[in-house]
Order: structure tokens, then C-alpha cells, then sequence
């Protein structure tokens, strides 16, 4: 009797652990079954370096260089302003702060986690984008830069958690090593905790990306959605992810604008696989040298 | 010559008390070895001479200790460390050559040209008695090294930035013996130099290296005396009972 409650236990365990690998390789394969159908009308390079995205034009233009651009820029924006920042935070965190504002500091990144994007995007809209309208003298603050500076907010709490984690591992002989030799404090931080820690601080960066990367509310809301390839930092611009959020709805099924809509989907997928791959290697090369 | 001078050393970690009303001197170009239990408090009274037991959150203390009749609490922390350097129980090499991990502490204190640094790694090398077993091979990866090669480069690396005095925390504490008794003969042609503070578990070790050894019980310092007269003749029954082997 045990050994059969064993045997059911068991089995159910299993199939809950494939259910999360069967149901990916469905969504997988359902993407890719509407989104190669497009290529039956447009052909992948000029899907991809295509400079215009006209999808209800007559015939449509489905070129999403302006929107891959787009992304791009919002993510590289926050990636400048979220990067440092949430690494000196984790920095601050883990190596000098006192144990009180350590307690209140890692409270408050968990809460920033916790605010949901459209919220952000609103606080975005009424906040970050009059400003940039202002400070730069723009005809709208509707930009690349509002939301790179919003989703940098949204990368903060990946980083300086995962970040912090990596440092808080590093053996605290490592460190001690240091100091015993005579190094100051910030010495011991710059060429033994952050070197020993680069891995796991590296796949916090890449997560951090990764969450920037798929975000789509709060871009929506505050990047001004124009599908042009953006010069500058100051222009709107649309990304990947807003593009499908906003015209899903008014796409005729089955449409060219459909199976479009369903290729960037995959594009969005090989984007996100491939950072996150990175940054498991990274955090696995981690766990094998300690 | 007096190079440490401790007067009523009391140490608190929280509301435990680790070292209670210690006194002692330490002489200049000694071995001196510190014995004890677990929890006697020996590994403090170690770290309290280059200020290590201030990382702990809830350090306190009282009384004095003097380098060179200077008090250290006076003296600037990281030149404090630089002048009494340590070896860890656990060899530590930096995943850096054998030639980076010598140099590493010169380059960290700012040094200078390449033909200095590359002096001073073949003198601390020599004098950790390592140089004959690793000049052919200076930029091979430490870890290649076995472990007693690894604890005596390690010591290289503290002797590299021209320390006075040299911290043994259990340096043999992982070693096999061939490989202890090269780190010890390395501690004994040191002695001419440096002065040498060494916490054992190894109560032999401390019969064949120390000059003088001091016992510590539960944080207090119950005796300290010429080594030979201490593993001969001691003078209180608690030191007998634990160098007889009957407790502790």
C-alpha cells in the first residue's frame, strides 16, 4: 500500500514537472506555426531590415527594423541608467550599510518589485514626461528616454537582489584575505568582492535586460509608439512588445498583419531565450568555481 | 625588545565575553605559540593584533595593545595590516598566477617598477622556502600547486609586503605532515626577521616551534612560559591536563 502511494506521489510530481516543458513547447510551436506562415508573403529579410511598418497600408509594409531600433534603445537607455546604479545599490547593500538601513533598504527594492507596470507607466506619464518635454525643449516628452528611465526602475530590484546574492556568496575568507593584507575597504570591494562576484553580478545585469526586454505596459504607455527608426534618445519611438499589445486587437485573423504580429512574437521569444541562456551560463560558471 | 605590549585585554562579541583581562608582551624576533581548546579565545587575541575582530558587528573592548610602544587603535588600520600580516588556517591563493599572487599585495600598496615587484616576488618566495619548487613555472596557475605549496605561497604573499610581524592562524590545520614540516622550518628561518605569533590546535607543533607558549582557557591567559619549560614543568595543573592530552 505504501509502496503504491509512493509510486502515485511520484508519478503526479512527474507530470506536473513535464507539464511546464509540454505546455512551453506548445505555445513554442503554435508561434512559430503562425508566425513562419508570414513568410509565405514577405520574405525574412525584409521582415527584419524592412525600414517601414505600414501594416494596413495597401499593400502592407511589415518591416520591423523601426520596432527591433526601438527596443533596442529603450533597453540600452535603461541598461546605462539601471546598471550601475542597481550594482552600487547591491554594493552599498551587502558590503557598508549598517544593519538597520540593510533591513529597510532590501524592503524597499522588494517593493519597487512589487509595482505593477501600468502603475509605473501612469506615474511614468504624469512625472518623467512633462519633464524631458521640459528640460529638453521637446514637442512632446513622449520618448525613448521616459522609458528608458521607467524601465529602469523595473530592472533595479533583478539586479541589485540576484546582485547582492552574488556578492553575499563570495567567502567571507576572500575578503578578510584582503584586509589582513593591509587593503582598504574599497580596495578589498573593487579587486576582490566584485571580481569574485562578476559572474552572478553579470546575470543579474542579463535578467535585469531580460525583464526590460519583454516589458510591455508601461513602454506602451510613455514611448509615444511612433514606428520610426529613432535617432536620437529624445524621439518616440515603438517597440517589439508594444506593437503586439496594440495591434492584436484590430488585426484581422489570418491576415498578413496577423502572422506579422505572431513573428515578432518569435523574435521577442529568441531574444529573451538567448539572454536568459547567457544568464544561466553565467550563474552556473558561479556555482562551479565556488 | 618588546614588539607587542597587551595590558588587561577584555573582548566582547554580543554579550559574550571572549578574552577576559589579558596581559602579556611579545618579543620581537620570537615564535610565540598560542595554545588552547576551541573557545578559549586564542583565535581573538590573534585577530585583535591586526585589528581584525572589528569586522564582527557587535565588537567591543577594553585595555590596551601596543606595537612598538604605539597604541593600535591610534594607528591607521590599513598600515596597521600591512606591518602585521596574517596566514589563514586555509590556503587562499587568488585564481592569478604564481608570480600575481606574490605580487598582488605589492601592487596593491602601490608599488613600482616591474624589476622591484619581480625582486620582491623571488625574495618572499625564498624566504617561504617555495622558490626552488616553483621558479621554472611562475606563471602557471596557483591552484596547480599542492596544498602545502598553496599555504607556503600564501605565506609568500604576506611576506611580500614587507610585514614586521607575521599572524599564524592553524596554518598546518589542513596540511599533511611532510607539508607541515616544511611550513614550519619555513617559520623557524623567518624568526631571524619577523616576530611570529602562531594559534595552534597541534599542541606538538607548538613544542617544536614555539620559543615561548601561552595557554588560554575560556578567555582567560592561564600561563605563559619558555616553551621547554611549559611542556616540562608546568606551572598550573590546567595547562598539564591539556598537553597530557586530558582534555580538551
Amino acid at each position: 500500500m505504501r509502496k503504491f502511494k509512493e509510486f502515485i506521489i511520484e508519478k503526479l510530481v512527474l507530470i506536473s514537472g513535464l507539464a511546464s516543458i509540454f505546455f512551453v513547447i506548445l505555445i513554442f510551436l503554435f508561434l512559430l506555426k503562425e508566425g513562419l506562415a508570414l513568410f509565405k508573403f514577405v520574405n525574412p529579410l525584409q521582415f527584419l531590415a524592412g525600414k517601414s511598418w505600414y501594416p494596413i497600408s495597401e499593400p502592407p509594409q511589415l518591416g520591423i527594423l523601426p520596432l527591433i531600433l526601438g527596443s533596442l534603445v529603450v533597453t540600452i537607455g535603461a541598461a546605462a541608467i539601471s546598471i550601475p546604479i542597481g550594482v552600487a545599490c547591491a554594493l552599498y547593500i551587502s558590503e557598508i550599510a549598517p544593519g538597520k538601513v540593510k533591513e529597510t533598504l532590501k524592503g524597499g527594492i522588494e517593493l519597487l518589485a512589487a509595482i505593477p507596470s501600468v502603475v509605473l507607466g501612469f506615474i511614468g506619464m504624469i512625472t518623467i514626461v512633462p519633464w524631458i518635454k521640459h528640460i529638453f525643449n521637446l514637442p512632446t516628452g513622449l520618448t525613448a528616454l521616459a522609458g528608458s528611465v521607467m524601465l529602469a526602475f523595473m530592472a533595479m530590484p533583478t539586479i541589485v537582489s540576484i546582485a547582492e546574492d552574488a556578492l553575499y556568496s563570495v567567502p567571507r575568507s576572500y575578503k578578510e584575505g584582503a584586509l589582513a593584507m593591509g587593503a582598504t575597504h574599497w580596495q578589498t570591494i573593487w579587486r576582490v568582492m566584485l571580481p569574485a562576484a562578476s559572474s552572478g553580478i553579470f546575470a543579474a545585469v542579463m535578467l535585469g535586460i531580460g525583464r526590460v526586454i519583454g516589458e510591455t505596459m508601461a513602454v506602451m504607455m510613455i514611448t509615444g509608439n511612433a514606428a520610426v527608426i529613432p535617432s536620437t534618445i529624445l524621439q518616440p519611438v515603438r517597440t517589439l512588445t508594444a506593437t503586439v499589445a496594440a495591434e492584436m486587437g484590430e488585426a484581422v485573423v489570418g491576415s498578413e498583419h496577423y502572422f506579422a504580429l505572431f513573428a515578432i512574437g518569435i523574435v521577442l521569444f529568441v531574444i529573451s531565450f538567448a539572454i536568459n541562456v547567457t544568464a544561466d551560463l553565467f550563474l552556473h560558471r558561479e556555482t562551479k568555481k565556488i | 625588545m618588546v614588539k607587542f605590549n597587551i595590558d588587561d585585554l577584555n573582548i566582547w562579541f554580543g554579550g559574550v565575553q571572549a578574552l577576559k583581562g589579558v596581559s602579556m608582551k611579545i618579543m620581537r624576533n620570537e615564535i610565540l605559540s598560542v595554545i588552547g581548546p576551541a573557545n578559549s579565545g586564542k583565535t581573538t587575541f590573534l585577530r585583535m593584533l591586526n585589528r581584525m575582530n572589528e569586522l564582527h558587528p557587535n565588537f567591543k573592548m577594553s585595555g590596551e595593545v601596543e606595537l612598538d610602544g604605539r597604541k593600535i587603535l591610534e594607528l591607521d588600520v590599513e598600515s596597521l595590516r600591512k606591518r602585521v600580516g596574517t596566514v589563514f588556517a586555509l590556503p587562499l591563493p587568488l585564481p592569478l598566477s604564481i608570480f600575481d599572487n606574490v605580487a598582488y599585495g605589492v601592487k596593491m600598496h602601490g608599488l613600482k617598477s616591474k624589476t622591484a615587484t619581480s625582486d620582491i616576488v623571488e625574495k618572499s618566495l625564498k624566504e617561504a622556502y617555495l622558490w626552488d619548487e616553483v621558479k621554472d613555472r611562475l606563471g602557471a596557475s596557483a591552484f596547480k600547486l599542492s596544498g602545502g605549496q598553496q599555504q607556503r605561497l600564501c605565506i609568500a604573499r604576506t611576506l611580500a609586503v614587507e610585514p614586521e610581524v607575521i599572524l599564524f592562524d592553524e596554518p598546518c590545520s589542513g596540511l599533511d605532515p611532510i607539508s607541515t614540516a616544511k611550513v614550519e622550518d619555513a617559520m623557524l628561518k623567518l624568526k631571524v626577521n619577523y616576530t611570529i605569533v602562531l594559534v595552534t590546535n597541534n599542541v606538538k607543533q607548538a613544542a617544536r616551534v614555539g620559543d615561548r607558549t601561552a595557554f588560554f582557557l575560556s578567555g582567560e591567559l592561564i600561563e605563559l612560559d619558555i616553551t621547554d619549560k611549559m611542556f616540562t614543568a608546568p606551572s598550573d595543573h590546567r595547562t598539564e591536563g591539556y598537553i597530557s592530552g586530558k582534555f580538551g
